[in-house]
């Protein structure tokens, strides 16, 4: 629960000493309350109001970090149970099983399919996370060299699956640098994992059967002070999985249930590599915070980080591209000239449906503020008056020896009005995108 | 440590709705698919009833279709100029409970056929299939008020699930489905506003609540997924917090959508990053079911009998069975 900068008053010396900027102790107690400074700017807090304030302003899910440097992996913070309340904030790491018992020439092919796990779709980069080591072997020296192997063959972050305390922390110390996540604590292992995770200062998976049981886990852990957590609920059935991710986003946002303050993780089950996909699609878009999975084929991999991608847009603000002249195909100065908004689903579906009719033409995305046509349209972004403008500026009289833009169908009433403004001669296209090729190899002919 | 779970209790409840009639009931129809009917949001079966399970309609054209890739005509192959064969194909071969007619013949970009030839395709279906029928117009407002009323008249005492009413164009099929018992799509554009108002008009016009299915129009993976999935979510929390007008079950066009995409349709040659086609498109279609089944969907219209394979796999483990 959120203190109220009164609450906050009453922890401070109450001195008005302004040491930490501010005219009064509780001006900075509001300031707090607002998130915009820091506790530590008091110099003279005491030690048991320090921590009543850390832990009452925790978030309800802790943040946690996976890696380090730009390919850290941050997992936690959720606020809401659905998207539209707010957003989702930190996508699902996907993580790729390999077993250390592969013989090395497998491990190489494998984690050379990892690596290749990278996308580009709607202009954004998306990518599998993380490789899950398991130590299939139960050996130290081959679950270490297998780690090493990763370690030198990938920059993906790393979860070190085993549950002897001694070999994980072989393995953990070896790949210490890339701050690997430890998998997993369980009822018979907990304090030795948690002092490994305690003194490397690593993120480390709890994992029970049941829920009454991982919070007593969770609790255990973090009483030997390891600080980041991450929850494994146990391998079930779709539905039941999806049942345990629900109570533990529930009992951390609405009843502030501290040994469920943590990101998830869920592990695929089906040996059927289609099942697989729906599986993890259906854990990113239930809130598992890692999912952990056996199929490396791109066919598999690209729908999950696609679901990922989608549930994890934020509902408020439309992903827009830039706005410009884009070539589709191998365009020339008679090629066709089209004009959409800059919004990013818009300009995409347009592109990839340009891009099937196999005409070369020529894409503007016009700056709208990421609205789509009608849209954009109806708040008076995308108008005659502005179109003209942008036909005058984004470079295109460059690049053709003709003058003719083709408008989308839904704002045929522009016609008239944009040729007045532009000069240009306007062509009304189709409504929707799906009649572009067609509309397309019609004007070739 | 005892756990003391947040368990969620609602008012109200999604209407069950039933398409085909059997001989009993007035119709010639050898199954019945009764789909809605839940109590809770999708697959938490601790804090309410899901009577039904989410069912599949395969998807077929009345005429050969024009945009459809490789990969999806190639389990078709033979059948795509003859709506029947395919209809018998898609319930004998790959055991579709429920068929989707798309009515594209009649789009008058697309071979204009007449009412009078639709209807009997439609009547010929019926015949040469037990299973209950969807059938859907073209998305031409006055072809489809010329062409649909004539094939609910064949169809009449079947029960069949026609659409789609807009918010613009709902009359003539309202009043069609009515005459002739028929149950009735209410289509809205990813807009729940619109789409209460549209189950608003229809009931309005004396038609049964229980009669409606509601298509929130989604997109496809990758293509807008995500504002389908928040519409039907919030429609769903409305529905069970006691908004009978949202309280519809939902039909999703997944097919339609997902195999628009490119990377469903597209290439490997053309995509080598993204894995051979025939894999790949299938999985596209599953993985837009998945995520609109997770978000409330009853009903999927889908295409690919691979894709349809794999979501019906998926709904038995959602269903726990």
């Amino acid at each position: 629960m959120a203190l109220s900068g009164l609450d906050i008053y009453k922890l401070l010396p109450k001195t008005n000493c302004k040491e930490c900027g501010f005219p009064t102790c509780l001006a900075f107690a509001m300031q707090i309350a607002a998130k915009k400074v820091e506790l530590a700017k008091c110099p003279h807090v005491s030690d048991s109001a320090k921590q009543s304030l850390e832990s009452a302003s925790r978030p309800p899910v802790k943040l946690v970090t996976i890696g380090s440097g730009e390919n850290k992996l941050e997992l936690g913070n959720e606020t809401v149970m659905f998207r539209h309340e707010e957003t989702f904030y930190h996508p699902t790491g996907l993580a790729l099983l390999l077993e250390d018992t592969l013989a090395a020439a497998e491990i190489d092919k494998r984690v050379a399919a990892i690596n290749k796990l990278r996308f580009e779709r709607v202009g954004q980069n998306i990518n599998a996370d993380l490789i899950a080591i398991s130590c299939a072997s139960g050996k130290k020296e081959i679950f270490v060299e297998a780690v090493k192997k990763v370690l030198s063959a990938s920059d993906f972050n790393l979860i070190l699956m085993c549950e002897d305390a001694a070999i994980i922390k072989a393995a953990a110390e070896a790949a210490k640098q890339r701050r690997p996540l430890l998998y997993a604590a369980n009822k018979d292992n907990a304090e030795d994992m948690a002092k490994v995770a305690k003194e490397l200062s690593l993120p480390l998976v709890v994992r029970a059967e049941d829920l009454e049981q991982l919070a007593e886990l969770s609790k255990k852990v973090t009483a030997q002070g390891v600080e980041d957590l991450i929850l494994d609920s146990g391998n079930k059935d779709l539905t039941d999985k999806i049942d345990d991710l629900t109570q533990i986003r529930r009992l951390a946002l609405k009843k502030t249930f501290r040994p469920f303050g943590y990101p998830t993780l869920a592990i695929t089950t089906s040996a059927d590599p289609y099942q697989e996909v729906m599986q993890a699609s259906a854990f990113v878009a239930k809130y598992a915070g890692i999912v952990i999975m056996k199929g490396v084929e791109p066919w598999q991999i690209l729908p999950i980080l696609t679901v990922r991608q989608n549930i994890y847009t934020d509902p408020q603000k439309p992903l827009q591209v830039e706005a410009k002249v884009y070539e589709v195909g191998a365009v020339n100065d008679k090629s066709p000239v089209m004009i959409t908004t800059n919004f990013s689903l818009t300009y995409y579906t347009v592109e990839a449906e340009v891009e099937s009719s196999r005409v070369p033409s020529y894409i503007i995305s016009a700056y709208c503020e990421g609205m789509s046509v009608l849209t954009a349209w109806a708040a008076e972004k995308f108008t005659a008056e502005t179109i003209a403008k942008t036909l005058n500026e984004c470079g295109i009289k460059d690049k053709i020896a003709h003058q003719e833009i083709i408008i989308p169908g839904y704002v045929a009433v522009l016609s008239g009005k944009l040729e007045e403004e532009s000069g240009w001669k306007v062509k009304v296209g189709p409504k929707e995108a799906s009649g572009i090729p067609s509309y397309l190899k019609s004007l070739k002919n | 440590m005892s756990v003391e779970q947040v368990k969620e209790k609602w008012s109200n409840q999604i209407s069950t709705l039933t398409i085909g009639a059997t001989k009993e009931e007035g119709g010639t129809r050898t199954s019945k698919v009764v789909v809605g009917g839940e109590s809770t949001l999708p697959y938490l079966f601790d804090e309410g009833q899901i009577p039904n399970k989410p069912v599949i309609a395969m998807e077929i054209l009345d005429s050969e279709p024009v945009d459809w890739p490789c990969v999806l005509k190639e389990p078709f192959k033979g059948v795509l100029n003859d709506p029947v064969q395919w209809a018998k194909k898609c319930v004998d071969e790959y055991k579709a409970e429920l068929l989707c007619l798309r009515l594209q013949g009649i789009h008058p970009d697309f071979g204009d056929a007449s009412a009078d030839k639709t209807a009997d395709t439609v009547k010929s279906i019926l015949q040469a299939v037990g299973v209950p029928l969807i059938i859907l117009g073209c998305d031409h407002a006055e072809k489809d008020n010329q062409v649909l009323p004539k094939c609910c008249e064949v169809a009449k005492g079947e029960s069949c699930l026609f659409g789609d009413a807009t918010e613009d164009n709902y009359k003539t099929l309202t009043a069609a489905c009515l005459a002739d018992g028929h149950n009735i799509i209410g289509e809205s554009p990813i807009d729940i506003n619109i789409a209460k108002q549209v189950n608003i008009l229809i009931t309005d016009m004396g038609f049964d609540i229980k009669k409606i299915a509601m298509n929130p129009t989604i997109g496809a993976l990758g293509y807008g997924m995500e504002y389908a999935y928040s519409i039907m979510e919030r429609a769903r929390l409305a529905a069970l917090m006691g908004d009978k007008m949202l309280s519809m079950p939902f039909i999703c066009f997944v097919g339609q959508e997902a195999w628009r995409s490119k990377e469903a349709k597209g290439a490997q040659a053309e995509h080598p990053e993204w894995g051979p086609e025939a894999q790949r498109g299938p999985v596209w279609e599953a993985s837009t079911a998945i995520s609109v089944l997770l978000s409330g969907a009853d009903i999927l219209t889908m295409r690919h009998p691979k894709a349809v394979e794999i979501v019906r796999k998926t709904i038995d483990s959602l269903m726990k069975k």
